[in-house]
């Protein structure tokens, strides 16, 4: 991996806002536009050469993805546009056929709005119960806690595998095997979590997963659903349409396309998939494991520096990501975002729509910086000496 | 106006702003909530009208350097016009931030935003009382 793989790097930039969207290297844009110039037509229909080519390059990609994140079947592997769609699905196109009036869904104050809503939805339209694993006083989740709140009612547990503010890895693999054990469906939201870390979902053995492309220097609009084949089958679309039937006549005599297109109405986004496909090879050739050692370093090198800065107050001392979520004494978080934004550093203000962690720090708002692989330990020298001058910072904000 | 006296301004009524507190008697005020989406800022409005007049107005809520100053210099010149000396001095401060004619005899310190304009992602901060404030204009109206 080189800087220069990257052309949004080319400009004066420090991009510290990889939580929200990660850049895309060139092989990426390379193959977008290559699909727009040479050979931009459907996927799944055509009788001709470029159909055919695409149809294969978008299959193939399916199977990168299986590979990558481990999971037996390939049937097992949706493209969606994104993991809030991913999750929407889950919940609606799965859960609200199989959860019942009462049933009770377990989830935390740090998830991400699209791990909150979709449930929300399903307290207000069939009566389920959303319910909170506490926790403990790093704003982790303990094992301990999880099955403190399990009931004879607990039909889902539904988790960000690590968490967009805080940066906590969740045990998903013990919660997954203390889950099954008691006949709960365990949701892993891994948009945070499959773009830093290994994923293996055969391990992991949950029961959905859901992540975003954009969040993995792939395209925007795209995601991937991944769910056991089983549980697949039982899966309701949730889009209707072209693409995912066999044969329809009337109501009644309407026949739907096998697993995976069955879920995949409409035409996909086959550029996105395209160049997806070159986000993976991108990242498998340098290795998710060092990927996640390398933002480990980076972080624990930035915090060594941050926690020296008397008036910095940072809510996740404890983290297991790139991600350092703080605030300035006596300066709002939107501010010290401009001030940065000064000198060309991104980073992002406010709650991160993890509204529900409100509670549980204290805080509502705050400024996120999250790393990915190509941030370097410059860049954070840069950031660390903008935020040791308060005066200047105070100066400078307006 | 030079930088430095903007900047005076702007920090002056960030650090001290005027009538920030949910007013004693809420009951006689209109509330008005006004957030943007795209930030974090968000302020409720609390304006007392009295006979076509605005005779008090109140905030409280969160926001940047530059919409809680903003909206205190917003207060500071609102109270005791009526309601279409309101509408003159909104239009000429939205004007002003959105680069087209205005009469700066109009704005005092508000003038303090003149050059806003060259940072468009903080335009809406400066404008946000603004928008809060037309709302209830509105809603006063109505009724
Ligand atoms: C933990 C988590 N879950 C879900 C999402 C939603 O992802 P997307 O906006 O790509 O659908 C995000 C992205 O912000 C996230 O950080």
């Amino acid at each position: 991996m080189n800087i220069s793989d990257f052309p949004m790097l080319s400009q004066d930039l420090i991009y510290f806002d990889n939580g929200a969207t990660t850049l895309k290297p060139k092989c990426v844009i390379d193959k977008i536009n290559d699909y727009y110039t040479n050979y931009s037509v459907s996927a799944h229909r055509g009788d001709y050469d470029l159909a055919y080519r695409v149809n294969t390059e978008y299959e193939q990609v399916r199977e990168k993805v299986q590979k990558f994140i481990n999971a037996k079947d390939l049937e097992s592997i949706v493209f969606t546009s994104g993991s809030t769609e991913s999750l929407n699905m889950i919940a609606n196109g799965f859960f609200k056929n199989y959860l019942e009036s009462g049933d009770e869904v377990l989830i935390t104050t740090s998830e991400h709005a699209s791990n909150v809503l979709p449930w929300f939805h399903l307290e207000n339209t069939i009566g389920i119960k959303v319910k909170y694993i506490p926790l403990d006083d790093h704003h982790y989740v303990t094992l301990d806690n999880v099955k403190k709140v399990i009931t004879s009612k607990t039909k889902v547990i539904a988790l960000a595998g690590v968490t967009n503010v805080i940066g906590d890895l969740r045990p998903i693999k013990e919660i997954t095997s203390l889950a099954h054990a008691n006949n709960i469906f365990v949701v892993m939201d891994g948009a945070q979590y499959v773009p830093h870390f290994k994923t293996d979902v055969e391990d992991l053995d949950v029961d959905f997963l859901a992540f975003s492309a954009h969040k993995m220097c792939g395209p925007t609009g795209l995601g991937i659903l991944y769910g056991k084949k089983e549980l697949l089958e039982e899966m309701e679309p949730v889009r209707f349409g072209g693409g995912m039937n066999e044969s329809f006549d009337t109501p009644s005599e309407l026949y739907f396309k096998e697993l995976p297109h069955r879920l995949e109405g409409g035409t996909p986004h086959v550029a996105g998939v395209l160049g997806f496909g070159c986000a993976i090879d991108y990242l498998s050739s340098i290795g998710m494991d060092k990927i996640s050692e390398y933002e480990r370093h980076l972080r624990s090198y930035a915090m060594e520096k941050l926690l020296k800065i008397p008036y910095l107050d940072i809510l996740n001392i404890e983290s297991d990501a790139g991600i350092i979520a703080f605030n300035v004494d006596d300066i709002f978080s939107q501010d010290v975002a401009y001030y940065l934004n000064k000198y060309n550093i991104c980073v992002r203000a406010g709650s991160h729509c993890a509204k529900n962690l409100k509670s549980e720090t204290g805080v509502k708002n705050s400024v996120r910086i999250s790393f990915y692989f190509y941030n370097t330990e410059s860049e954070i020298d840069d950031l660390v000496e903008l935020l040791s001058n308060k005066e200047k910072m105070r100066i400078e904000m307006i | 106006m030079d930088e430095e006296f903007r900047r005076e301004i702007i920090m002056d009524h960030y650090t001290r702003p005027i009538n920030r507190k949910v007013p004693d008697d809420k009951d006689l005020y209109l509330k008005v909530n006004t957030n943007n989406e795209s930030c974090i800022d968000n302020l409720d409005l609390y304006i007392r009208f009295n006979d076509g007049k605005i005779v008090d107005i109140y905030f409280d809520g969160e926001a940047c350097a530059i919409s809680t100053s903003s909206c205190s210099i917003m207060i500071k010149n609102l109270i005791g016009k009526s309601i279409s000396e309101a509408r003159e001095y909104i239009k000429n401060f939205t004007n002003m931030v959105d680069e087209k004619d205005y009469d700066e005899s109009l704005l005092n310190e508000a003038n303090a935003y003149n050059n806003i304009y060259k940072q468009s992602n903080r335009k809406h901060c400066a404008l946000l009382p603004y928008v809060g404030i037309l709302k209830a204009l509105n809603e006063y109206e109505k009724k």
